[in-house]
């Protein structure tokens, strides 16, 4: 793939700000990956390291009117909109300092406060809870936008086709974004979507599809501020596909038997941190200095999340009774 | 001050309530306005019951039309209260829970526990339930006892005009996901019910007959057909306490056990398959903190573990009767050790 987008001009600070937020998310995925093999941290966690371009080429066009839902694989959208790193990796450890208290864990981080409704553990449980969103915002007059993440899996899923029907049936401000790395679980998606593509299926819920590189955080950003624009100007939702490929397995331990090659590819072609970095030092947008500059303060910021989440408390036998509902 | 109104008008009454005191509370469901694109009158419907009509006028954009797409619009009654609307989604007939189940349980019952206490839910979703209309397998189920085993769900199933009113205000004042069963016989009886706002509590049964022989302990329109038996057993010398649950989540444990302490036995009327049901339930219940006031074993009362069948000869006798009851009171009232 090549980058032929057109792009705004993305001011210097803008720039650093994407660029440390997708640094921290592959920072992030890579040290779980790390620690995960050690066997300190518990239970199921999906990577999205490969996959950065697309959660902050999406969330660096969105504010805090709105809404975003996310998958499994959901440690990047966290971080892209604002998700605090120390709380999550609490979370992945199961500390009682977590994002959920650990009570959620990898597959359920979220924090309302900051739009994030939540990684899900449901193939194709977000899109219709941002339908949900996107009609609340529509109502209120806030003028924010709701974007589902899925992935190639959950496109072929009830709830995601239904969600597209009912939005644009609704006019909501909802963005679907498919994010088609090659496999749901092993699955290839060439074989389990039955469309060419993901995006060709907008065209049947009456919306935009559009298909996007989604290595590339230009593509990625210039698409979504497109769809998000006409979103927040009562245009109705849209339904982008990236494509590109995951960096790890399904889970962590998924020895990837039914894939070769292509990762190795992808991390020496394709990488989204590695063309960022080349375009905008090409360009003079940012200087290399600037950039490593990011990466060793992302580094320490990592390990800093790491130590704390494992000194921290357990949750206690108190707390596995609260908060099963609001008064009962 | 209080008239006869029927149990629709009630639930119709409180949604209408509830809308002119609160901007965010709104309605959706299939043809909940109904005619939604169609050439005819905006709100052609209210429902296929009825009970939403006229507010489409009263409260313009707050009551949609949805495709039938439940997975969509349930869920998206879930998402819209996790971000400041209180929805009341209309799920036509339970049995279709089977299509949307998984934004019920795996999603809204979940959000608060399962993200530390962060998440809000303040979701109503109004189902019609039960046999009687004929409506064989998949549109008349009992379908309570599924969602009452699920935590971070609350479960309502009125049984008359009053409690229809206060407990629907109630569940969408509530701040956590509320599943609000309708029975379908029901919607047509009439009861006194106060023209002003109010809201009764969740987790209270309501004794609804006194007796000091046997306790009846019932939900929904079991409740109608519990105190028909009682009445019959009034006759013939038998006195019944009958013991309307209200809400099975939460259960008011305490009244039931107070009742059976008095009476030393229970029968308990439930319109769901026996299996894990709310019969089997509360006799759990029984057995476990009033088993040294039981008299006699406990009787349940339950339909049959079988789909609802169709024909009208097969289905009176799916249907707990009145019959049934009188008949499991006899059992508990003459059994001796």
């Amino acid at each position: 793939m090549t980058d032929t987008v057109e792009r705004k001009a993305l001011t210097k600070e803008h720039l650093l700000g994407v660029y440390r937020v997708m640094r921290t998310i592959r920072e992030f995925e890579e040290r779980v990956h790390a620690e995960f093999a050690t066997g300190d941290i518990p239970g199921f966690v999906h990577l999205y390291a490969g996959e950065e371009a697309s959660a902050v080429g999406v969330c660096s066009n969105l504010d805090e009117r709105d809404t975003i839902a996310s998958t499994h694989r959901g440690h990047g959208h966290c971080i892209a909109k604002g998700v605090d790193t120390g709380e999550m990796m609490a979370e992945i450890y199961g500390r009682r300092t977590g994002s959920c208290h650990g009570k959620g864990g990898s597959m359920h981080i979220a924090d309302l406060s900051k739009g994030m409704l939540g990684a899900n553990g449901i193939v194709g449980g977000g899109p219709p809870l941002i339908c949900g969103t996107a009609l609340a915002a529509k109502i209120k007059g806030t003028g924010g936008v709701s974007v589902a993440f899925f992935g190639d899996g959950a496109s072929n899923q009830g709830t995601t086709l239904e969600s597209m029907n009912l939005a644009s049936v609704w006019n909501l401000p909802a963005i679907f974004v498919a994010e088609n790395n090659g496999y749901a679980e092993s699955t290839a998606s060439t074989w389990s979507v039955s469309s060419d593509n993901i995006a060709d299926r907008a065209a049947g819920f009456g919306m935009p599809g559009v298909i996007v590189d989604g290595f590339d955080f230009f593509a990625v950003h210039e698409a979504a501020s497109e769809a998000i624009a006409r979103a927040r100007g009562g245009g109705g939702p849209t339904l982008l596909e990236m494509k590109f490929t995951r960096y790890f397995g399904h889970f962590e331990g998924d020895q990837q038997t039914y894939r070769a090659g292509e990762v190795e590819h992808a991390r020496a072609e394709l990488d989204c941190l590695k063309r960022f970095a080349a375009r905008v030092t090409e360009t003079g947008e940012l200087a290399q200095a600037d950039l490593d500059a990011v990466d060793a303060e992302i580094a320490v910021l990592i390990e800093g999340d790491v130590a704390a989440a494992k000194a921290a408390p357990l949750p206690t036998e108190a707390d596995l009774l609260t908060d099963v509902y609001v008064r009962y | 001050m209080a008239r006869n109104i029927t149990y629709r008008e009630a639930i119709h009454e409180a949604l209408a309530q509830e809308m002119e005191r609160d901007e965010t509370v709104i309605v959706m469901g299939e043809d909940n306005a109904g005619g939604a694109g169609a050439p005819g009158d905006d709100d052609a419907w209210g429902g296929v019951l009825g009970v939403t009509k006229g507010l489409y006028h009263k409260f313009p954009g707050r009551v949609l039309d949805t495709p039938i797409s439940e997975s969509a619009f349930i869920g998206a009654a879930i998402g819209a209260a996790t971000a400041g609307m209180r929805p009341v989604a209309e799920l036509m007939f339970v049995d279709f829970m089977g299509v949307c189940f998984d934004q019920i349980y795996n999603q809204a019952a979940k959000f608060r526990y399962m993200f530390g206490g962060k998440a809000v839910t303040p979701v109503v979703i109004r189902t019609m339930y039960g046999a009687g209309l004929r409506a064989a397998a998949q549109h008349s189920q009992s379908l309570y006892p599924l969602f009452t085993h699920i935590p971070g769900l609350k479960v309502v199933t009125p049984a008359t005009p009053y409690d229809a009113k206060g407990l629907l205000i109630a569940a969408i004042r509530d701040n956590d996901p509320v599943m609000f069963f309708e029975h379908k016989a029901l919607y047509d009886i009439s009861g006194p019910v106060p023209e002003e706002s109010y809201a009764l509590p969740f987790g209270e049964a309501s004794v609804v007959r006194e007796g000091s022989d046997v306790t009846i302990v019932t939900l929904g329109r079991m409740v109608h057909t519990s105190l028909e038996a009682a009445g019959q057993l009034a006759a013939a010398g038998v006195e019944c306490e009958v013991v309307d649950l209200r809400t099975t989540s939460p259960l008011d444990e305490d009244t039931v056990l107070e009742s059976v302490e008095g009476t030393g036995r229970l029968v308990v009327v439930d319109e769901a398959h026996p299996r894990c049901s709310i019969a089997t339930d509360i006799s759990a219940l029984v057995a476990r903190k009033a088993f040294g006031s039981l008299r006699a074993p406990i009787e349940m009362v339950n339909a049959p573990h079988t789909p609802v069948p169709f024909s009208s000869a097969l289905e009176d006798m799916y249907i707990p009767d009145a019959q049934r009851i009188a008949n499991a009171a006899k059992t508990v009232t003459g059994w001796s050790r």
